[in-house]
């Protein structure tokens, strides 16, 4: 009965965390672009703009939600709720920090510790784009057909990629689960420095994956007008617009979970002091966990405003000729390591 | 039109990633430096001299206005946005006429101050008010009373007066 508890909670706990991010994360993006921009950014509503989102979230619930003309209402109403689940399920899996101790036990700070978690994240974290599929074919609209069409093609390509550059990881650690991954990089280097061309490729991939720039074709406001969602308004368009930045979430802890060390901080947590105090050291992860997915939505953002969108031609030139090869090369790089040590 | 196109690329161009984290450093650099806004209703523009807002009479020492209505300004004005009605005063200086009504239509007016090169009285000239919108657009008739008075004045009493 108290593990039923403990697992709703640690639900509880990361759904809100989960919500409250991808809603700051707005006012972020709109502030980081403000300050890159040489402006001020939102600042009328509460101090610095922080009651921005909560503005933004009344106006979304107050507005016409319209359906256009000859559009298949029932997928029309699904599309959102399809493309915002399976970012929110893939929360489940990842290991936001060690171990706390509570109700005279050690518990778990990950939701469900599964033996597969990387499969699970890649399974689910792909059935986002039938979100995008449905929405943009249910609109009865060519732009937004056309949104969903490129948002499947991106999903394909990048998702190769995607896997591919975790392989070598799933080589060196012997395991597909999240916290045997975070454990092994508590022990040896950060898998960031130690494959550095796998990093490069699982980022650049991730950011295809999200539908940021330099990759987001499948909105490109200057050719789709606003791609898959062009017909959708009010809370509906909010839940694309969640999923879209809790897409980012995802990707952010999973970049933080598989090369950057999960909820490790070197040298610190070895201190005899946390060795006494198992409950700080508890909070030292998870802390450490919430700021290195801080600094990687951060970097999310800040390239979104630093770089120009490809061209559809090129992303696929980039998706299939070079980052898939580069990705297969990779592995051959880190067996023929691996071969070596064991020889 | 035939493009011209660097198609030989060095290997550093063609990686993309150093150009990448050029931009990335342009954009981050630019984050610390100060911005270029002026929040408008806190802070307001300082006007360049010889700024032409909208136009306004000018008072005479002896309290009766400048203009002697010779309706030179009305008919130089391009968008026809002055109508005077000629009226007649008689004083010591034996001055006879004076514009019994004096009306802008701000809504018309395009400050471009041609009134003002063209009054030989100096009687009308351009001011620094720029605010005038307002719901109602009567409140775009400035009369003689308006045109003589305290700008800033009006300019606050033109945004009550729509509520």
């Amino acid at each position: 009965m108290t593990g039923l508890l403990i697992t709703l909670g640690k639900i509880l706990a990361v759904f809100t965390v989960t919500m409250l991010t991808v809603a700051y994360l707005t006012l972020l993006e709109r502030k980081v672009c403000a300050y890159i921009q040489l402006r001020k950014g939102p600042n009328r509503v509460g101090p610095w703009g922080l009651f921005q989102p909560i503005a933004d979230g009344l106006k979304f619930v107050f507005k016409e939600d319209f359906v256009p003309a000859g559009a298949n209402r029932a997928l029309h109403a699904v599309a959102p709720v399809l493309a915002m689940a399976p970012a929110l399920t893939t929360c489940a899996v990842i290991p936001f920090g060690s171990t706390l101790p509570m109700f005279g036990g050690e518990v778990n700070m990950i939701i469900a510790d599964l033996s597969i978690g990387v499969l699970f994240v890649f399974a689910i974290g792909s059935l986002s784009v039938y979100g995008l599929i449905t929405g943009g074919w249910a609109s009865n609209n060519k732009y937004a057909l056309f949104g969903a069409l490129r948002a499947g093609a991106q999903m394909i390509s990048y998702e190769i990629t995607l896997g591919l550059a975790i392989i070598p990881i799933i080589m060196a650690t012997g395991s597909l689960r999240l916290s045997d991954i975070v454990a092994y990089q508590g022990a040896h280097p950060w898998f960031m420095i130690v494959q550095p061309l796998g990093f490069l490729l699982f980022v650049v991939a991730s950011f295809a994956e999200t539908n940021r720039l330099p990759f987001d074709i499948p909105e490109a406001e200057p050719e789709l007008v606003a791609g898959y969602h062009t017909e959708y308004s009010s809370m509906k368009f909010a839940g694309f617009y969640m999923g879209e930045y809790a897409a980012m979430i995802t990707a952010a802890a999973l970049i933080v979970t598989l090369f950057c060390g999960g909820y490790h901080l070197p040298w610190l947590e070895n201190l005899n002091f946390f060795k006494e105090h198992a409950t700080l050291l508890g909070l030292l992860h998870i802390g450490t966990f919430l700021a290195k997915m801080g600094i990687c939505l951060f970097g999310f953002i800040w390239v979104r405003w630093s770089l120009p969108r490809f061209r559809y031609d090129q992303l696929m030139k980039l998706g299939w000729k070079v980052l898939l090869p580069l990705g297969l090369i990779n592995i051959l790089i880190y067996g023929l390591f691996t071969l070596k040590d064991s020889i | 039109m035939k493009v011209k196109r660097n198609d030989k690329l060095s290997l550093r161009e063609k990686l993309y990633l150093p150009a990448i984290f050029q931009g990335l450093g342009i954009t981050f650099r630019n984050m610390f430096r100060k911005d270029v806004v002026l929040s408008y209703p806190e802070e307001r523009w300082e006007l360049p001299e010889g700024y032409r807002g909208i136009p306004r009479l000018v008072m005479g020492d002896d309290n009766i206005e400048k203009c002697v209505a010779c309706k030179l300004c009305e008919s130089v004005c391009p968008s026809k946005a002055i109508s005077i009605v000629i009226g007649e005063f008689r004083d010591q200086d034996m001055r006879e006429r004076v514009p019994a009504e004096f009306q802008i239509d701000i809504g018309r007016c395009i400050n471009c101050g041609y009134c003002m090169e063209a009054c030989p009285k100096e009687a009308i000239v351009m001011s620094d008010l720029y605010e005038v919108a307002t719901v109602r657009r009567e409140d775009m008739i400035f009369d003689k009373e308006r045109l003589l008075g305290d700008y800033e004045r009006y300019s606050v009493d033109m945004r009550c007066a729509g509520k």
